[in-house]
């Protein structure tokens, strides 16, 4: 999502008529902004505030024809919820199961990794990797489903091997929805450290090399301080994009079996269209939001002690 | 410098109104063309709605030239039809003229002001008198008492069993079980004798949506001692918390899939349960038992999804008796569909018009006899061609001396929503029957407010 650009002022002269003519400048310059302002406030910027304001009220998709205003009630009643609960314990273990470790250690392996590889191997694992990454979000459910169904490929694969399957999708749905998500957002992060890994200047590598370091040594002590920021920006975005999956669990599991793998963009879409309590349910995005403000926050403190 | 700011500006103007001017492009509101939306179910080879309004359309067409209509299906699960339409329904750019209802559903679109009353049109109409009673209450609200939609059919629920399956079983047919107790014995015997057969079927969880409330709770819930108030005391105007009959019902849900008499608990959670069951499990001869719909032959008919001739010799059908054979012994649940015109469709009398020519005398037959569901008009439900149309037609219109109706009340929605919930925790062994019962009286009292609740006494 893009929020609409400032108008570009000009660095304004010295001088009170000068300074004035400027500003008229840079008015009759923002003009032809004006359509695209008045779009994104009509189609983006009124719809949440109206989402906000649902979050307050009573509105149901059925059932009811007026709509109240009920103040902090949906965010109480969230909080009594068992469900509510148990759906921010699961995002929780989502994201930092997924994203965090998952898709954030796994990126970084493959990109130092396919540093060392040669070219052919390179490319092909970039490019299993990227596919999986460039599939929308419902087809990758659909064949993770595919993959972890009772009777899908990875039983098969592990009934060739003589191992017990697993009904995974019905055991431990919350794993299979997590690799699932490892496996098709990986290549975010591989892309993003190879980028920077290719910034690490080579005669530290080498001068660590020459001190003798072992490879974790190096990694840890002179690869990574060089790409800090590129680790807390990659955290930021693949977190912030972790929170809202839905397609992939919906099509997967679509929340079961119970409330198992229910995060709380499913929760959310369940207590508004399947139950119709859509005042309920724009208050839980509104948490959701919360929840993501959250990491970001923890993330940028985090770079500024890295900072100072 | 300011011709060009001008010219900048002129584009982009234009650009905007353009681009915000693609706006809904409905039906033109001259009473030429009316929009119809059905349910198209999940399983892509049935096609019968389809096919049957279809050939509605062309002859009303032919009938009055100048007119069109525009059937439009909409494919999605059932809780996901329900939703869809009422999205569709919140605007008039989107609004269909003629849509089809869920009686389960109508007060709930009537609470919301979705839907307009019917009564100025049926009081001209000749054939008003020929529909039931009860399907009529179906489709009215009881808090204006107006009529809010016609009603295209009605359905009971009982027993299907595999007269062959239960034979090898050493079971003796044709099979009446006298209480739940008669049922579980019947499944716990095919599972010791017939391996590799599924002994009963019983919806369950919150994917099936109603089919799994009315299906599979409903049908025990109703023939517990509190019979026809057990969800809802209609006297008082209470829902029911806290009651026997709920955590027996429940048990009974817990039995069946703790001990494996059920389909797999993932195939039982899925989405797509009901076409497994009609259209492969039944037909293939692995399943014994299944508690479903008067409406399961028509899976098997010639016009069918699954085409089956030999249905007729291996299928039968029994009535769901109550708990202990308690008087009046058996328990059946009736719901049905129904054409409403939203209140917000451009051409109500022409979808008006369109209604009355598809719920005449001799199209509703005809469509009574392809879906194989209950006739709604008396002179239908009398006649011997509907009647023999299948060989259980007759048994299924005889189970509506039992039949219960759901609450038709604005909250029903969201109270099955919170009844298949607590099935789907006892299902998975999430969590006991009492903590499912207790779960389900706070999602109750949420949904319907705590003054509208009271204990069971039974």
């Amino acid at each position: 999502m893009k929020s609409a650009a400032a108008p570009a002022g000009l660095a304004a002269p010295s001088g009170r008529a000068a300074g004035g003519r400027a500003a008229r400048q840079s008015l009759l310059r923002g003009l032809p902004l004006l359509p695209s302002l008045a779009l994104l406030a009509v189609f983006l910027a009124g719809p949440i505030v109206y989402c906000v304001y649902d979050a307050f009220t009573d509105a149901q998709l059925t059932g009811a024809a007026e709509t109240h205003f009920v103040g902090l009630d949906n965010f109480s009643r969230a909080f009594d919820d068992p469900e509510f609960i148990n759906s921010l314990w699961l995002t929780l273990v989502f994201v930092i199961g997924s994203a965090v470790i998952g898709q954030n250690t796994l990126g970084l392996s493959l990109a130092v990794l396919s540093e060392k590889a040669t070219r052919p191997m390179r490319s092909l694992t970039n490019g299993v990797v990227i596919a999986a990454w460039v599939l929308p979000e419902v087809v990758a459910g659909y064949l993770m489903y595919a993959f972890f169904y009772q009777q899908g490929s990875l039983n098969n694969v592990l009934d060739l091997l003589g191992l017990p399957g697993q009904n995974w999708l019905y055991t431990m749905p919350i794993l299979a929805v997590c690799l699932a998500n490892v496996w098709r957002g990986t290549a975010f992060s591989m892309m993003v450290y190879s980028a920077a890994l290719n910034e690490v200047p080579r005669e530290l590598v080498e001068a660590a090399e020459m001190d003798g370091a072992g490879v974790w040594h190096r990694l840890w002590h002179v690869t990574l301080p060089v790409i800090r920021r590129t680790v807390m920006t990659n955290l930021m975005l693949i977190t912030l994009q972790t929170l809202s999956v839905f397609g992939l669990i919906y099509a997967m599991t679509r929340g079961g079996p119970g409330n198992k793998s229910q995060t709380l963009p499913v929760f959310m879409y369940q207590q508004a269209f399947q139950n119709s309590a859509i005042g309920y349910g724009t208050a839980i995005a509104l948490v959701l939001l919360v929840v993501g403000a959250l990491f970001s926050v923890v993330y940028l403190k985090l770079l500024k002690v890295e900072e100072d | 410098m300011r011709k060009k700011l001008l010219a900048a500006l002129a584009i982009t103007v234009a650009t905007t109104l353009s681009a915000a001017g693609c706006g809904g492009s409905g039906a033109a509101a001259d009473g030429t063309s009316i929009k119809v939306v059905y349910w198209q179910h999940l399983d892509q080879n049935d096609h019968k709605q389809q096919k049957f309004l279809t050939s509605m359309k062309k002859s009303f067409e032919k009938a009055h030239p100048g007119k069109t209509i525009e059937i439009v299906p909409v494919t999605a699960s059932e809780n996901d039809y329900y939703t869809k339409i009422q999205l569709m329904m919140r605007s008039p750019s989107t609004a269909p003229d003629l849509v089809y209802e869920d009686t389960a559903l109508i007060n709930s679109d009537i609470a919301s002001g979705y839907l307009k009353p019917l009564d100025a049109y049926v009081a001209k109409w000749a054939d008003w008198d020929k529909f039931a009673a009860a399907a009529k209450t179906a489709v009215s609200s009881p808090d204006d008492g107006k009529t809010y939609g016609v009603p295209d059919d009605t359905d009971t629920r009982g027993i299907w069993y595999n007269q062959k399956l239960l034979a090898k079983a050493g079971i003796k047919t044709p099979w009446q079980p006298e209480s739940w107790q008669d049922i579980l014995d019947v499944a716990r015997t095919v599972k010791k004798k017939l391996p590799g057969v599924t002994p009963m079927n019983l919806y369950t969880g919150q994917a099936g949506g109603e089919q799994s409330t009315m299906q599979g709770f409903e049908m025990l819930l109703y023939g517990t001692e509190g019979a026809g108030s057990s969800l809802y005391d209609a006297k008082s105007k209470k829902w029911i918390t806290g009651s026997q009959g709920f955590k027996d019902a429940l048990t009974f849900v817990h039995t069946v899939y703790s001990e494996d008499l059920g389909l797999p608990k993932s195939t039982a959670l899925g989405a797509n349960a009901g076409t497994e069951v009609g259209t492969k499990l039944l037909p293939e001869g692995k399943l014994a038992l299944d508690i479903d719909g008067s409406w399961m032959a028509n899976n098997w008919l010639e016009t069918g999804p699954r085409p089956w001739p030999e249905w007729t010799k291996t299928m039968a059908s029994a009535a769901m008796p109550t708990q202990n054979g308690q008087a009046p012994g058996k328990v059946s649940m009736s719901g049905g569909w129904a054409w409403s015109i939203p209140a917000k469709a451009k051409n109500p009398d022409l979808a008006w018009q369109f209604t009355k020519a598809i719920k005449n005398r001799a199209h509703s037959t005809q469509w009574n006899i392809i879906e194989s569901t209950t006739a709604v008009r008396t002179d239908v439900a009398a006649d011997p061609k509907y009647l023999e149309a299948t060989p259980t037609n007759k048994f299924f219109t005889g189970l509506v001396k039992y039949t219960h109706f759901r609450p038709a009340l604005p909250k029903y929605p969201q109270v099955s929503n919170a009844i298949t919930k607590a099935m789907e925790s006892v299902t998975t062994g999430q969590s006991s029957v009492e903590e499912a019962a207790k779960t389900y009286d706070q999602d109750l009292a949420t949904a319907v407010g705590s003054d509208s609740t009271a204990k069971g006494t039974r």
